[in-house]
């Protein structure tokens, strides 16, 4: 640390602050530059290269982008993350709301009841994985259960179908508990008065909820669709665990996509222009958000 | 609005009804790490072991090098949370508290990295980590991701609400300003400190995609790392598995328990995860 050392020297000379609140900053500062920002501008460049991480590289200016456009499994990748978001982000969505307007009643055993909710989303999504492969697999207790109300056994894991939907129940089932937290604390803010005043006018039950919690719980509202959007584009350790991506490329989604032609293929300069393309859509969500809650919060 | 009596048995049922299928999946393969061999597969499943049995969890640590992996994921979780703790209270005190040129500029920018996921920049990671010997080290794991934006932003917070005269009169007694920053700030910033270091020790315990790209090395394997290979296995040996997976879930389940209320108080103030 050569800089920290001439940094020393001139606080010697200039008795004022100077430099010491660089020196604050510099640690993270630097862990952040090397590891967020230079690999950001790195793939950056990559993308416009042709790059297989031992010869050196060939500018090849968009063509990767280009290739993009034409490539079928990159679009199909992307397609599936997008169904999956696109069942996924309303069933958490109404789930957590469902249930953290249970718990936010008077009832007994509340905190025991939360911890059950919550507790899920602290176990690792390789565990949840390989709990629901458990559960689902062709000796799997759901299997069982099926049979047990006269259903044909199904084989969740090989069928295209079925890999999909064990998929999206085991996402539901690791993250209800985070955003049940987040809507709890909503509309805990939501004031008492509205509701009485409600009450007192004869408005029911329904209504209020339409009339009342729903539009004071707005800004909660595109906080969690937001978040559990942009989450569902990055899904890819708990399918690892889960489906491994299959059967065949059935669940594999855009980030596994992506990881295996940098990886496996050692197409480093088009896995990283796939990299931006999925930037720009997380990026698009993030502003959508931005400027949705902004409209949220008068 | 108190709710009549049969709304709330209606809610009961509904309730009990979520929770159960909720515990369900946890309960099922904890009663199964216990199972023999022979019980494991048993069909029609027998919901309780028959005869209870540790056999998966000794084999797991004589056969399965995972004694190992615990190790190594506890030296990452440990340091890495120190570090953290150390570096983005560092550098929120001189955001919070020292009026400098760049200092917006840096709080937004370390705020702005939060819209780079590391999914995107997986490959430029890799060969960055590699370039700098890094690569197949547990450093690798340790130093990257202590510096978070979140911890950074939530310290500066905090602290922008300590007053100034405190510092001004500690500076009067002659303290330099790294004794100002241990002795007073890090003691004020506990409580907060306290929430950033249990949600650092669930992320770097829970963490597969670091360890993902950095580690390739058996010796080196994290407790995650180690489970995603074993599960790609063409024969999976589920009885090692499963006690593996409830014993890597003990520890979190354990800080949990203890500090229940500033997990959901920190998440809600922070909204992070």
């Amino acid at each position: 640390m050569s800089a920290q050392a001439s940094a020393a020297k001139l606080k010697k000379r200039r008795p004022e602050q100077g430099l010491i609140p660089y020196l604050f900053v510099l640690p993270n500062f630097l862990i952040f530059a090397t590891f967020i920002i230079i690999p950001t501008i790195i793939g950056f460049v990559y993308s416009f290269h042709e790059y297989d991480g031992l010869n050196p590289m060939e500018f090849i200016g968009i063509d990767n982008y280009k290739e993009i456009l034409t490539n079928n499994e990159f679009w199909t990748a992307l397609g599936k993350t997008g169904l999956y978001a696109l069942i996924v982000v309303p069933s958490i969505y109404c789930l957590a709301l469902l249930v953290a307007m249970m718990l936010i009643q008077q009832l007994r055993a509340k905190g025991f009841f939360r911890a059950i909710f919550y507790w899920p989303t602290m176990i690792s999504f390789i565990i949840v994985g390989l709990t629901w492969k458990w559960i689902f697999g062709d000796f799997g207790v759901f299997n069982y259960m099926m049979t047990l109300f006269g259903q044909e056994s199904i084989s969740f894991l090989s069928d295209p179908f079925y890999a999909n939907v064990s998929v999206i129940i085991a996402t539901i089932w690791s993250r209800l508990g985070f955003y049940m937290v987040i809507f709890m604390a909503g509309l805990q803010a939501i004031p008492r008065d509205y509701y009485e005043a409600a009450y007192l006018d004869g408005a029911s039950k329904p209504r209020v909820f339409w009339s009342i919690t729903l539009p004071l719980l707005k800004p909660t509202t595109v906080l969690v669709l937001m978040l559990t959007l942009i989450e569902a584009f990055k899904a890819y350790p708990l399918l690892f665990a889960l489906t491994g991506g299959g059967p065949g490329k059935e669940t594999t989604y855009i980030v596994q996509y992506i990881y295996e032609t940098g990886f496996v293929k050692q197409e480093l300069g088009m896995a990283s222009a796939m990299s931006v393309v999925l930037f720009v859509l997380i990026s698009l969500f993030t502003a959508l958000q931005f400027k949705l809650s902004k409209g949220g919060a008068d | 609005m108190e709710l009549k009596s049969s709304a709330k048995a209606v809610l009961y049922v509904l309730l009990i009804v979520l929770a159960a299928i909720w515990l369900f999946p946890v309960l099922w393969i904890v009663l199964s790490s216990f199972k023999t061999n022979n019980d494991l597969y048993s069909f029609p499943p027998r919901f309780w072991p028959q005869p209870f049995t540790f056999e998966h969890f000794t084999a797991a640590f004589e056969k399965g090098n995972f004694g190992r992996y615990f190790i190594n994921s506890t030296i990452v979780t440990i340091t890495s949370t120190i570090l953290l703790l150390l570096i983005n209270s560092m550098a929120g005190f001189a955001l919070a508290k020292y009026k400098f040129i760049g200092a917006n500029l840096l709080l937004v920018g370390f705020i702005s990295t939060l819209m780079i996921p590391l999914e995107v920049i997986m490959i430029p990671i890799f060969k960055v980590l590699s370039f700098l010997g890094l690569f197949n080290t547990l450093l690798a794991l340790i130093i990257p991701p202590a510096a978070t934006p979140t911890g950074v932003f939530l310290l500066r917070q905090y602290l922008l609400t300590v007053p100034d005269e405190l510092l001004e009169a500690a500076r009067m007694d002659g303290a330099s300003e790294w004794r100002i920053y241990s002795q007073i700030i890090l003691p004020i910033c506990k409580p907060i400190l306290a929430v950033l270091a249990i949600f650092s020790f669930m992320w770097r315990w829970d963490d597969f995609l670091w360890p993902l790209i950095a580690i390739s090395d058996p010796q080196l394997y994290t407790i995650q790392l180690a489970l995603s290979n074993f599960i790609g296995e063409f024969n999976v040996d589920w009885g090692s598995l499963l006690a593996m997976s409830v014993i890597t879930m003990i520890p979190v389940l354990v800080v949990f328990l203890i500090f229940q209320r500033q997990f959901v108080s920190g998440m809600v103030t922070s909204g992070m995860k």
